[in-house]
């Protein structure tokens, strides 16, 4: 099983047991980006994760957008790279850049 | 995104087939795409088609502009599978590896000692002659194909079959000796120059590997620089 097979089914599992999902997935790359372009991190009401879009810099982050699009229903579109506002926070510390989708899972 | 296209695309590609999920990152709209067929509020034009024909045909998954905005095309493509000649110590640890790298993992060994379900608990086995079994298996150019046995009754047929298809890698454990007397058989029977350098022998990466695992890595590690070999490229020259 690859990894997209096994956190689409980690969704399916959480979706089961009445969860609400939201699946975020590198979207975009610039530079030297840790994971390529199709990555995805699921993550559950509650906070628990799998898989992931960067070598664990912007995870939180994208966790924490993730429980809003959960909550709100909205897609997101993320940037994040060194040139981001929010360097000190979330900044890659490789240099390259990527665009994160964030989206509920219906 | 809908788990139902999740699902759909998920279970064309472990059937053979090809699919893909086309969504606006500005609306969210989404489209799966199998085929002709085609399910979803996200309109397509004749140009994102021909971007996510595209995507499928070089397993890229990409993110295109469009008028109303990007368009991320993911592409779900048949799993890389990894068909190994040989039910022998070293196939052990290289099933479960090359499983965690995402491979649909088949051995094949036709003594049924060897290939057993003990052996090999919930690994996909045939107890097949390898010609036979590859007929069947129809290995492809996402195909990797490693013979583990240095038995020619065995691994001859399977080199054989291995060289007839589109597999992109080909690997047979033997020592030098070994491989030069493989490779003169396989000449005899008709297979050019260019033919049997398609054939990693001896298999692996020469990385001192002596214990079963560590040749299983090097294996392994071979199989991924043949199948990335176009991104070892691109950092060479850049």
């Amino acid at each position: 099983m690859d990894d997209r097979q096994q956190i689409v089914k980690q969704v399916e599992d959480w979706r089961a047991a009445g969860k609400g999902v939201a699946l975020a997935t590198v979207v975009t790359t610039w530079g030297s980006s840790p994971r390529p372009v199709g990555s995805k991190l699921a993550v559950a009401e509650g906070g628990a994760f799998v898989g992931s879009v960067s070598g664990g810099c912007i995870e939180g982050a994208v966790v924490q957008e993730a429980l809003d699009a959960i909550r709100d229903g909205k897609p997101r579109l993320l940037d994040f790279g060194v040139t981001n506002e929010q360097a000190w926070e979330v900044g890659l510390a490789c240099g390259g850049k990527v665009q994160v989708y964030v989206e509920r899972v219906e | 995104m809908k788990l139902d296209f999740a699902r759909a695309a998920l279970a064309a590609a472990a059937a053979g087939r090809s699919a893909a999920i086309a969504t606006n990152l500005r609306s969210g709209l989404q489209t799966l795409v199998e085929g002709s067929d085609r399910t979803g509020d996200l309109a397509l034009d004749q140009a994102c088609l021909a971007a996510i024909e595209a995507a499928v045909r070089d397993d890229r998954s990409t993110t295109i502009d469009t008028a109303e905005g990007p368009v991320f095309i993911e592409v779900f493509n048949p799993s890389l599978r990894c068909l190994v000649v040989g039910a022998v110590h070293i196939a052990q640890p290289l099933a479960q590896m090359a499983a965690l790298a995402g491979y649909a993992v088949t051995i094949i060994d036709p003594r049924s000692a060897f290939a057993s379900e003990a052996r090999f608990p919930g690994v996909s086995l045939s107890t097949e002659w390898p010609d036979d079994a590859f007929a069947v298996l129809r290995p492809d150019r996402r195909t990797a194909i490693v013979t583990l046995t240095h038995d020619p009754k065995i691994d001859d047929p399977a080199l054989t079959a291995a060289l007839r298809s589109d597999a992109f890698y080909i690997g047979a454990l033997g020592s030098k000796k070994t491989h030069a007397a493989r490779c003169r058989r396989l000449a005899e029977a008709g297979f050019g120059e260019r033919d049997l350098a398609r054939i990693h022998g001896p298999v692996g990466l020469d990385i001192g590997a002596l214990s079963p695992a560590e040749i299983a890595v090097s294996i392994l590690a071979q199989i991924t620089a043949t199948l990335r070999a176009d991104r070892v490229k691109a950092r060479a020259a850049a």
